[in-house]
């Protein structure tokens, strides 16, 4: 592209590395989509260690495992003992493995956005073709993305498990289906909550504490409200209490929606049209967070 | 602006598009000896404001900002808060004006801002790596941000890097680089995408003189070798006079001055002469003096500055000076401890420019700044 060649280059200098100057780009530029899906997968792989250092390799992978491992026993189990169901349903399988989802939305949401926060590298992407939504939705779905294998890798062994245990197909792929869906929104929710919360601070471990504290303190709040009403037989106000937390909310969905039975004190979840309020909040939740952090990254700008 | 190499201007050399890539000549080096320079004729506008103006609520941080900047470097001057920042921001499109309007590369700011952040490179003032990846990592994502695909991210990366002088140590994590290659690891993401220009916010700032020296070396090669036009900012004009082909001064917001350092540092050369004593000429500076003024030439002391009594100064006129200058001071058998060029400063002229002072005045704030 040079206006001007080198007039005659001896062929012997082309061989040596000497000093080869600089070299003009003229490939393709391939703009904001692709910068958004490369920031996507750099950020999914970052949210298993793959590609930083070994050290945070650890903690993610240790949860993965710590996931798969109680269904891989079950399906052992189920196997074995030549059962007619497995022992725990697709959609129960999160709620009950919801503390190490919220270790791992607490540990890998700060470091997916906190980093760029403390290190001050925002200014060096948004000087770039790409934009604060670009950023924000390829942060979000990055995040939501590694909730979704955490949660549905488990899932999956459970219904290989089952076919091999030679369970009635139709009903585990039913079930195995609703798991996915119900671990989608989780997984959205979650994803939401952890970023937002993760990015009003650029300390890392500020982010890890603030997450969890907002996960357990909400859900143990709210559990604690729905056994007392529960106590007080007022089985009505367990339900609209059960909205205020993300797992129980995910929880009234699935089992308004998703056939799952209710994990509520007293089993009665959600009928029909609370089931709606619980998706249009669920909705609501996952659209303000993303809003927020918009709003955010608005303001960090340069 | 324009500047002829060997062709004189002829306006049928000029290329299709204003900005078409095509038109800025790179300097192919290295790889042989036997490259010809050519400098092609160039008719271009880099940045263009017109009565820009930004204010904040309690502040004016640009107000009526008209400039125009040609290819080339060109260094943006002022103090903290005089508006150098705020500049940058409106053309890299990311903050609107409050008034009038810019254009880079022919993009105007307002409504292209996308399309100019792909052709521009930015390197902050501030800190901005983080310490647990390594540089080519790191680049590697930055140039995948610009755009660029994963294989000619990664090759991209490797030559900017070598360019910008990181070479074995681009494999360690940033954490445990000094300032200096910090400095140059932000300059190679600023680069890495070969972009048409690129924003230097105070790229010298936290670096020890040697650093800075070759910060400054750096930059320039980024237009000579690289081809790349430069703004680069700092709050201190002399640091800027080696490496800038113009130079642009805001205070307050306001465009104090814009012009070519040339016009100012190399109206007059001043040559500044040291030497040393013999048993024959005791006081050797003083016979040199007389010898000179023998053949008609003026001599000055260094005044009043430190070690002045050793330094003569006086005008050059051209080749012939430096000659005679030799001649006079090997007839007199002294030693020659240093003959060097004092360029006036560009703080000087800018003073000089308001209150016009002596040449003599001016010679004696040269001896200040340069020794």
């Amino acid at each position: 592209m040079a206006v001007e060649h080198p007039a005659a280059a001896p062929p012997g200098d082309q061989s040596r590395i000497h000093n080869i100057g600089y070299r003009s780009y003229d490939g393709p530029r391939l703009g904001r989509a692709y910068a958004r899906r490369s920031l996507y997968s750099q950020s999914l792989r970052g949210a298993y260690g793959l590609g930083r250092s070994a050290k945070s390799k650890v903690l993610p992978m240790l949860l993965f495992v710590v996931m798969c491992v109680p269904a891989a026993i079950m399906v052992a189990v189920a196997v074995a003992t030549k059962a007619n169901d497995l022992p725990l349903d697709y959609t129960r399988y999160a709620i009950v493995m919801q503390a190490v989802i919220s270790l791992y939305v607490a540990s890998q949401a700060p470091q997916s956005v906190s980093r760029d926060l403390r290190f001050k590298t925002v200014p060096l992407y948004f000087s770039r073709p790409i934009e604060t939504a670009d950023y924000v939705r390829a942060k979000y779905a990055a995040l939501a993305s590694a909730l979704f294998v955490l949660t549905a890798a488990p899932l999956l062994v459970l219904y290989v498990g089952a076919l091999l245990a030679k369970l009635d197909f139709a009903d585990q792929t039913e079930g195995f289906a609703q798991g996915l869906v119900s671990v989608a929104l989780l997984s959205l929710l979650f994803a939401g909550i952890g970023l937002v919360v993760a990015s009003v601070t650029p300390r890392r471990g500020f982010g890890i504490a603030a997450v969890i504290a907002v996960l357990t303190i909400s859900y143990g709040a709210v559990s604690t409200l729905q056994a007392i009403a529960d106590v007080q037989d007022s089985s009505g106000a367990v339900v609209w209490i059960g909205l205020f937390s993300p797992i129980t909310l995910v929880d009234g969905v699935q089992s308004a929606f998703l056939g799952a039975a209710s994990a509520f004190p007293g089993g009665t979840g959600p009928g029909t049209g609370e089931g709606v309020v619980y998706v249009l909040v669920a909705l609501g939740l996952i659209a303000a967070a993303h809003g927020l952090l918009m709003r955010r990254y608005k303001k960090v700008g340069l | 602006m324009w500047t002829s190499g060997d062709a004189p201007f002829d306006p049928r050399r000029i290329p299709r598009g204003p900005y078409d890539r095509r038109r800025i000549p790179r300097r192919l080096c290295g790889l042989t000896t036997g490259v010809v320079r050519v400098t092609t004729v160039m008719y271009v506008t880099v940045i263009a404001t017109e009565s820009l103006s930004k204010r904040f609520p309690r502040v004016t941080a640009l107000d009526r900002l008209s400039v125009d900047v040609g290819p080339g470097v060109t260094g943006l001057v002022g103090a903290n808060g005089a508006g150098k920042s705020t500049l940058i921001k409106i053309l890299l499109g990311l903050s609107p004006a409050t008034e009038g309007r810019a254009e880079v590369l022919g993009l105007d700011v307002a409504t292209k801002g996308a399309a100019i952040r792909e052709r521009v490179g930015y390197m902050p003032e501030h800190d901005c790596l983080p310490p647990d990846v390594s540089a080519t990592e790191f680049v590697v994502h930055m140039a995948r941000m610009s755009g660029l695909p994963p294989t000619a991210a990664r090759e991209r990366t490797a030559d900017t890097l070598r360019h910008v002088g990181l070479y074995e140590e681009r494999y360690r994590p940033i954490g445990g680089y000094s300032t200096g290659m910090k400095q140059r690891v932000k300059l190679a993401q600023a680069l890495v995408h070969d972009p048409q220009l690129v924003f230097l916010d105070e790229p010298t700032n936290g670096l020890d003189p040697v650093g800075r020296d070759e910060m400054l070396g750096l930059i320039r090669r980024v237009h000579t070798d690289f081809g790349i036009s430069v703004l680069v900012t700092s709050h201190l004009l002399g640091e800027l006079e080696r490496t800038c082909d113009h130079v642009v001064v805001i205070d307050g917001g306001k465009l104090l001055r814009a012009s070519s350092t040339t016009d100012f540092t190399q109206t007059t050369t001043t040559l500044a002469i040291e030497v040393t004593d013999t048993d024959e000429h005791p006081d050797g500076t003083r016979a040199v003096r007389d010898a000179l003024h023998a053949r008609g030439v003026t001599v000055e002391n260094g005044g009043g500055l430190p070690g002045a009594g050793h330094v003569l100064l006086l005008t050059a006129q051209g080749e012939e000076t430096y000659d005679l200058v030799r001649d006079v001071i090997a007839d007199l058998g002294l030693g020659l401890v240093r003959m060097e060029q004092r360029r006036h400063h560009i703080s000087e002229v800018f003073r000089n420019s308001e209150t016009s002072t002596s040449s003599d005045e001016q010679r004696k704030e040269a001896a200040g700044h340069g020794g």
